[in-house]
């Protein structure tokens, strides 16, 4: 099945092509570690996936290009073209001049239904080519205007144009000591917008790929490519194909579908963090051994003590004990409790891994089976040239403090009225914020309560 | 992309304009080496094909053929813009750009706004339709004027409050020299606070700068220059008052130096919008992020580094030497210290090589010398273009929404209130017709209304942060 990719805005646009890039040089590289026939396999998943065949032999990425003003995307386009490796569809993509502005209600009420028809046109097209249509994947940050609005609104017109078709959104989390001042606002207004269109949120803070970047890669002067990369990684660990647990011999058919049906069983729980280890710079790799015993551990601990990476975890965090049922009220405090969890191991002798201790029922809330709660994704193809490799999707309460933070200054900023006349200007009113702020505030105090 | 028009009245604002011109021809220059007509020209410049005289049709792709500016010369002395069209500049401008009378303004703004307003508006009026018919998109008016004087203060608002009418949609980005305290024109306050009220009114965002600030950056250079405390030599491209490589070479003008800042503030605020980078800002995004309630919309500017060393080595500590005199009073285009005020907003746009993570590093470095609003504690706005401006290899403009800039006002507010209450030289105004005392009252009256507004922000600086209680959702 494939999966039509809608980039919106500078950082979509900007993450998009990194992604597209790092899922055409794993699926080129050589180091599958595997057999032949398995690493074929791969090949013609992540193709059918991701890449259209042409005949010019260039795979041309399944994706719509969406911004307000046109320097971007025309970078994009040539960097992919440059690359001789694969490539845009030179169509695929809509800008308009000026921009928006960093004001969401200029993307969402003024550019959204200017231009839906002829955006919608593009996706529509993208989804014919496909044989079978997996879903839509939209990588948008919710700091700016174009892909906080606009990724809002086209969010909402792929649900009603497309109503059974799964819909991700990749959302970038912006620095919290500001890229934009008006940020907070904006992401109020998108991901209030978006809990109710899309099906699940996948997040990326900067903060946090930033620290990855200067801890972990060692890179001095870290540019937003190379946090770009970072995430074009991480998103790819989840997305390249898989076998699933009872999928049979083949890679999973339906990535999107299976990625929603075991994280969000309830609708009120949208938001999923992602980790991935080991990270580290391409020219360490050779030196390096790891041990899945090793990285199991370790990824169980990020996620029970809801660290960002696997330095600095804090291992005193224990899950309260087996049994005795404690109100979500006196569980230590900083103890992560986890709804749904989903593990994607690949590499070297992945069918050996035992992820029993991810199945502990300590880990997660009373109302689902672990062994629902719980699933596991595995392929002995390497990924990226890293022998082993281990991700965790999450819909836990990895994002409850950062999303709490965003919603508390934002409300500061609400209550001294400032920058609102910007957005009245543009159709958003006042009781508009305020009814994403109730929606946000019912969905931090339903991932507290836990 | 998108495209400006800048509309230059008065002397000082057609003499700051001219160097903009100058500059911004270097700096295309320097950029574009295949001589092809591109986007981030035309945001300034059209394409005109001069083969079948000055009425050619525009050239949209392909080779520079004659560039023309994207402006409007306004004066109601014929003196500037005549030398402006003799000088090496004449070819980038034609007749049909140019709006001038014979006998000046008298340094009365009822003379710029009302008499000439009203016998010139259908001209202006036309020009400016011609101008914008020839932008695919036009984004923003950039209005340069001097607010001391009769043109560039009562014209020059004049023009404004017609950008407003005309063209709702437009930006309007005022760039407004105020007038010293020991300004030799002696009605020069009756004149800013006159304008400063059709700045409150219609302007999107105003830069204040004061001629003190731009002098004593221009003696500092010098300065460092002649002390021979600078180890190598300096580019002598890359001084922020440097004229080198551009068109007018010879004949240095007094006010060129100070006014090459101006034209290098304008060309770096417009940098991210015409060129490429990792973190684009454009102008409609300055506006949204720095004005967070209508009428203060006066942002305070600076530009570093003021020069650059021919060695091309740069360690990151000069990188952060760069940030931190971007807060420093003395690179202030006003006189104004905003370390010691208190920040509503603040935008940085870095140019050259620079990364995020620098960004990074010094905000978190400046952040607890600087002093926000509780509502906007992390108040920043950044931006990152890739090309340099001429010489450098990287630059940062800082642009402050800042209660410093209350002094100005107070001091003007005084000084206007001192020839006021003598009623000095008021029968020069009033004997204009449409000009009435209410028009002194409700100008001193919409400063005063500004200025309270700045004291009331101010009040809460250093007080106790207090979080407005959130919404409590019943479980």
């Amino acid at each position: 099945m494939s999966i039509v990719t809608v980039q919106l805005g500078q950082c979509g646009n900007q993450i998009g092509h990194e992604v597209f890039s790092a899922l055409c040089s794993d699926v080129r590289g050589t180091h599958g570690l595997c057999s032949k026939k398995e690493n074929e396999s791969y090949q013609d998943s992540c193709k059918e996936r991701f890449f259209c065949e042409e005949e010019s032999g260039v795979p041309v990425a399944r994706a719509v290009l969406v911004d307000m003003e046109p320097k971007v995307i025309s970078q994009t386009l040539s960097m992919a073209a440059r690359s001789g490796h694969w490539r845009y569809n030179s169509h695929s993509h809509f800008c308009q001049k000026q921009g928006s502005g960093n004001n969401w209600a200029n993307g969402y009420s003024v550019h959204g239904p200017r231009h839906k028809e002829a955006i919608m046109n593009l996706v529509q097209k993208e989804a014919e080519k496909c044989d079978r249509l997996g879903g839509f994947f939209t990588i948008m940050s919710m700091a700016g205007g174009t892909g906080s609005g606009l990724g809002a609104f086209v969010t909402q017109c792929l649900r009603d144009a497309f109503p059974t078709s799964f819909i991700l959104n990749h959302v970038v989390w912006p620095y919290g000591t500001g890229e934009v001042i008006v940020q907070n606002y904006n992401s109020v207004l998108t991901l209030s917008h978006l809990y109710h269109s899309s099906d699940a949120l996948l997040v990326h803070e900067n903060d946090v790929i930033h620290k990855i970047c200067a801890q972990l890669m060692n890179i001095k002067q870290i540019s937003f490519r190379d946090v770009n990369q970072v995430i074009a990684h991480q998103l790819g660990s989840v997305f390249q194909p898989t076998h699933t647990a009872g999928g049979g011999s083949g890679y999973s058919r339906n990535p999107l579908g299976d990625l929603m049906e075991t994280l969000v069983p309830h609708p009120e729980f949208r938001l999923l963090g992602l980790r991935n280890i080991p990270q580290m710079p391409e020219k360490s790799l050779p030196y390096s051994a790891f041990s899945w015993p090793g990285l199991v551990k370790h990824l169980r601990q990020m996620l029970i003590a809801n660290a960002q990476m696997e330095e600095g975890i804090d291992w005193q965090v224990r899950p309260p004990h087996p049994g005795s049922s404690i109100p979500s009220t006196n569980k230590p405090l900083h103890f992560n409790t986890s709804i749904a969890n989903l593990v994607i191991l690949r590499g070297k002798d992945v069918h050996s891994v035992d992820l029993g201790s991810f199945q502990d029922p300590s880990l997660y809330t009373s109302w689902l089976n672990p062994q629902d709660a719980f699933n596991a994704w595995k392929t002995p193809r390497a990924f990226n040239k890293y022998e082993k490799s281990a991700s965790l999707v999450s819909n836990s309460q990895f994002l409850l403090k950062p999303l709490d933070s965003i919603v508390g200054k934002a409300w500061n900023m609400f209550a001294s009225k400032a920058y609102l006349h910007q957005y009245t200007k543009f159709g958003i009113q006042e009781e508009d914020f305020l009814d994403c702020f109730t929606t946000l505030e019912q969905v931090i105090s339903s991932y507290t309560n836990l | 992309m998108t495209q400006s028009v800048v509309v230059q009245v008065g002397q000082c604002g057609n003499q700051v304009g001219c160097r903009f011109w100058d500059l911004a021809l270097r700096e295309h220059a320097a950029v574009n080496k295949k001589g092809m007509y591109d986007e981030a020209l035309s945001s300034f410049f059209r394409n005109v094909d001069t083969r079948s005289g000055d009425n050619g049709p525009d050239i949209y792709k392909g080779k520079i053929c004659s560039l023309k500016a994207r402006a409007l010369l306004i004066d109601m002395e014929e003196g500037v813009v005549n030398e402006i069209l003799q000088g090496p500049l004449r070819d980038v401008f034609d007749s049909k750009q140019l709006i001038t009378d014979v006998s000046g303004s008298g340094n009365n703004w009822a003379v710029g706004h009302k008499i000439y307003g009203c016998q010139y508006r259908e001209n202006i009026v036309e020009k400016l339709r011609k101008t914008a018919e020839h932008c695919d998109c036009l984004q923003c008016f950039f209005i340069i004027h001097s607010m001391g004087g009769g043109t560039g203060s009562g014209l020059g608002t004049f023009v404004l409050n017609l950008l407003e009418e005309e063209f709702p949609e437009v930006y309007r980005f005022v760039t407004s020299v105020y007038p010293s305290g020991e300004d030799d024109v002696i009605t020069s306050p009756y004149n800013s606070v006159l304008a400063m009220k059709e700045l409150n009114e219609h302007a999107d965002c105003v830069l204040p700068i004061e001629n003190e600030s731009l002098f004593e950056i221009v003696n500092k250079i010098h300065q460092m220059i002649n002390s021979g405390k600078l180890g190598s030599t300096v580019k002598q491209n890359s001084l922020v008052t440097s004229s080198a490589g551009s068109a007018r070479t010879l004949q240095v003008k007094p006010f060129d130096a100070m006014n090459n800042i101006v034209a290098n503030l304008l060309l770096n605020l417009t940098s991210s919008a015409r060129f490429e980078g990792s973190l684009n800002m454009d102008l409609n995004e300055i506006s949204m992020n720095l004005v967070p309630f209508p009428r203060l919309h006066y942002l305070v500017s600076s530009l570093t580094p003021l020069y650059t060393l021919a060695d091309v080595n740069v360690p990151s500590r000069r990188l952060d030497q760069m940030f931190s005199d971007a807060f420093s009073r003395d690179h202030q285009l006003i006189q104004a210290d905003p370390k010691h005020s208190l920040y509503l907003a603040c935008a940085l746009l870095v140019r050259g090589n620079v990364e995020v993570s620098d960004l990074r590093r010094n905000i978190e470095r400046l952040k607890p010398s600087l002093h926000f609003v509780s509502w906007n504690q992390e108040g920043w706005k950044t931006g990152l273009c890739s090309i340099p401006p001429v010489g450098h290899s990287h630059s940062l403009l800082a642009l402050a929404n800042n209660t410093c800039v209350k002094p100005t006002f107070i001091e003007l507010k005084d000084r206007f209130m001192k020839l006021y209450k003598k009623k000095a030289h008021l029968h020069h105004y009033l004997q204009i017709d449409g000009m009435e005392q209410s028009c002194f009252s409700e100008a001193i009256s919409s400063l005063s209304d500004l200025i309270e507004e700045y004291n009331e922000l101010d009040a809460t600086k250093g007080g106790p942060r207090i979080d407005a209680s959130r919404l409590k959702i019943a479980v």
